[in-house]
């Protein structure tokens, strides 16, 4: 679906942004890239719908070079967050923003109702409907950009940080809807430093660090590898974090979730007692 | 690393540095306000955690702080904020700047000169900092904040989180007398977060500079702080010490986050098995669990 083969990016000031990545996205993968500040994340995830073009090497999306393809042609099927909401909002209420892709690909005026009222409801706005966006809270500007890219359901969602300025209710709830969204067959691409969101979610993780991917596995492996962690500037969950700190009695290490962790605990409690 | 945290400041703990009583505050072409009646009392050298959910009004407060509101939200004010024994509405956001250092939640609306060096020097030159002062300063805030080797590049051509250290670069050269900061990691890799609230913490300690931090992520930072705040719907609903907020029952119902931590604790306490304490941390529930584990092994 996303094919990306031995990209290079050179930004005009010379900066090496990627060098060398390749990675194949399909059809239903739920991916989730890390990595330190400055690896690259944003940058490639922006090759995904032709934003950035490689200076070296090639994306296809659905087996077109981005190269050949308009923006807007290639976004067709594909929603994109930003890290910062701030550039993607334009429109004078929040209804409109949410509304706006919905009118552009020329739904009738009965769906999009009903789905900006639905995506409104999800992300929490009810109250702010008539608000202007720029008139909101910071974590109420970035569930209007989620908003505005979830109601019209694209096949492809690449969510850069999702989770920024968003507390634990907002958190869970958007967690249980892209675990859904996923489920469902849609391909979900996940910026993100939230390691306990990313444990939760449990995807496949891309870990990037100076341009490069350094591994590409699953969740539970990758983030309890404290070597590969610490190259990428991160820290492994919570719980993996206390399991390290137990290896001694014969535990493992590679743990990742509550529920598993506390059937672990009690079966070595219970097997001895 | 720090000379500079070493000059010593001389520091009273029982002065009141922040105060507010019966603010109330609605935005221009706010439906209702957004700040409810708060009031507050802060102590110099108090290492406040400031969290609620999103919309609560935390950076809200954060803007009467260093005068924003009302000098550049104009808007509806009722009531009084006075830092460092000024009043807020009587001084301008310039005199105010001397005193409060603000890390904006977004960082991109902070940063606007034309290298990442001069956006850091900018705060300084206000102050008045003699020029020998500046370079150091400057280059001790771009070496804590991870950044020195992006000095001379243009702020708009950096990533998020490299933009979120020039953001707080700025106020720590400043080292104002208080410092607010509004989710100031939000961007950051969580190695660079932890160093980040590492270098706050010791600002915190060893110069006594008051530190105001709004973050959803209690676990973070806790263990830093003296003081937490939970506002909801533009009122202040918890007011005390860590351990007392994060255990109590409302800070459940208003959806302040649990630490992974406390969660294992709880799945094991339903399970008949109890630790010896609450844990907030990995570190303590990698303690208590040893205890436990340990001792019923014989
Ligand atoms: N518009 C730009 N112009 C020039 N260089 C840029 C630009 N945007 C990013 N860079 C540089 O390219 C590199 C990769 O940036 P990118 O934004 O992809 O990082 P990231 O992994 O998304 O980081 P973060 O976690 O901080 O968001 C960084 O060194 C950054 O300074
Ligand atoms: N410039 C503005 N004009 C009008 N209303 C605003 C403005 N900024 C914020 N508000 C409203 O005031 C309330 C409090 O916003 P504030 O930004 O203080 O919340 P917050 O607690 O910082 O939230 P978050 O965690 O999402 O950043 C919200 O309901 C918001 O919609
Ligand atoms: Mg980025
Ligand atoms: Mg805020």
């Amino acid at each position: 679906m996303i094919e990306v083969k031995d990209v290079y990016f050179t930004y005009p000031n010379n900066v090496e942004a990627l060098k060398g990545v390749s990675l194949n996205i399909r059809k239903g993968d739920f991916v989730a890239i890390m990595g330190q500040n400055g690896a690259g994340k944003t940058t490639l995830v922006k090759h995904f719908n032709g934003l950035l073009k490689p200076t070296k090497g090639t994306v296809t999306v659905n087996g077109v070079d981005t190269r050949e393809e308009s923006v807007a042609k290639l976004s067709r099927g594909i929603g994109f967050v930003f890290q910062n909401p701030d550039n993607q909002l334009f429109c004078e209420t929040v209804e409109e923003e949410v509304a706006f892709a919905l009118r552009n690909f020329g739904f009738e005026d009965k769906i999009i109702q009903k789905r900006v009222e639905w995506a409104i409801n999800l992300l929490g706005l009810a109250k702010h409907r008539q608000s202007s966006p720029f008139m909101l809270s910071g974590g109420e500007r970035k569930r209007v950009a989620l908003a505005s890219v979830l109601a019209w359901n694209p096949d492809v969602v690449i969510l850069d940080e999702p989770t920024i300025g968003q507390d634990y209710q907002q958190k869970e709830k958007l967690r249980q809807f892209i675990v859904q969204l996923n489920a469902q067959g849609k391909t979900v691409v996940v910026v993100t430093h939230d390691v306990e969101f990313v444990a939760e979610c449990n995807p496949r993780v891309v870990l990037m660090a100076q341009g490069e991917i350094v591994v590409d596995g699953d969740a539970k492996h990758v983030l309890t590898n404290a070597k590969l962690v610490t190259e990428a500037s991160i820290v492994p969950p919570q719980i993996s974090q206390i399991f390290m700190g137990l290896t001694d009695l014969g535990l493992p290490f590679d743990i990742i979730d509550v529920y598993e962790a506390r059937d672990i605990l009690l079966d070595f409690l219970g097997g001895d007692l | 690393m720090d000379d500079i945290l070493c000059e010593s400041r001389t520091v009273n703990k029982t002065l009141a540095i922040i105060n507010t009583s019966g603010l109330i505050y609605t935005y221009p072409g706010g439906r209702e306000p957004s700040l409810v009646d708060v009031s507050l009392t802060i102590e110099k050298g108090d290492y406040v955690i400031l969290t609620g959910p999103s919309g609560c009004g935390k950076t809200t407060l954060c803007r009467c702080l260093n005068g924003l509101i009302p000098h550049f939200y104009s808007g509806k004010l009722e009531g009084e904020i006075k830092v460092a024994s000024l009043t807020v509405s009587e001084h301008s956001i310039y005199e105010l700047a001397k005193h409060v250092g603000l890390v904006f939640q977004n960082p991109e609306n902070q940063l606007f000169a034309l290298s990442v060096e001069k956006d850091v020097a900018f705060g300084l030159e206000n102050l008045g900092v003699p020029r020998e002062d500046m370079r150091a300063r400057v280059d001790w805030a771009l070496q804590m904040t991870g950044i020195y080797d992006l000095r001379e590049r243009a702020p708009h051509e950096l990533s998020g989180g490299q933009q979120q250290r020039v953001a707080i670069a700025c106020v720590l050269a400043m080292k104002p007398d208080i410092m607010v900061l509004d989710e100031p990691t939000s961007f950051l890799d969580p190695l660079g977060a932890q160093k980040i609230f590492e270098v706050i913490g010791d600002l915190n300690k060893k110069l006594g500079i008051t530190v105001i931090l709004v973050e959803h992520r209690l676990d973070l930072a806790s263990k830093y702080a003296n003081h937490v705040i939970v506002m909801d719907e533009g009122k202040v609903v918890l007011d005390g010490k860590p351990l007392d907020v994060f255990d109590s029952e409302s800070a459940r119902l208003i959806g302040v986050g649990i630490p992974k931590a406390t969660r294992l604790y709880q799945a094991l306490r339903q399970s008949g098995v109890y630790l010896n304490r609450v844990p907030v941390n990995s570190q303590e529930a990698t303690l208590l669990l040893q205890e436990v584990l340990t001792r019923d092994r014989g």
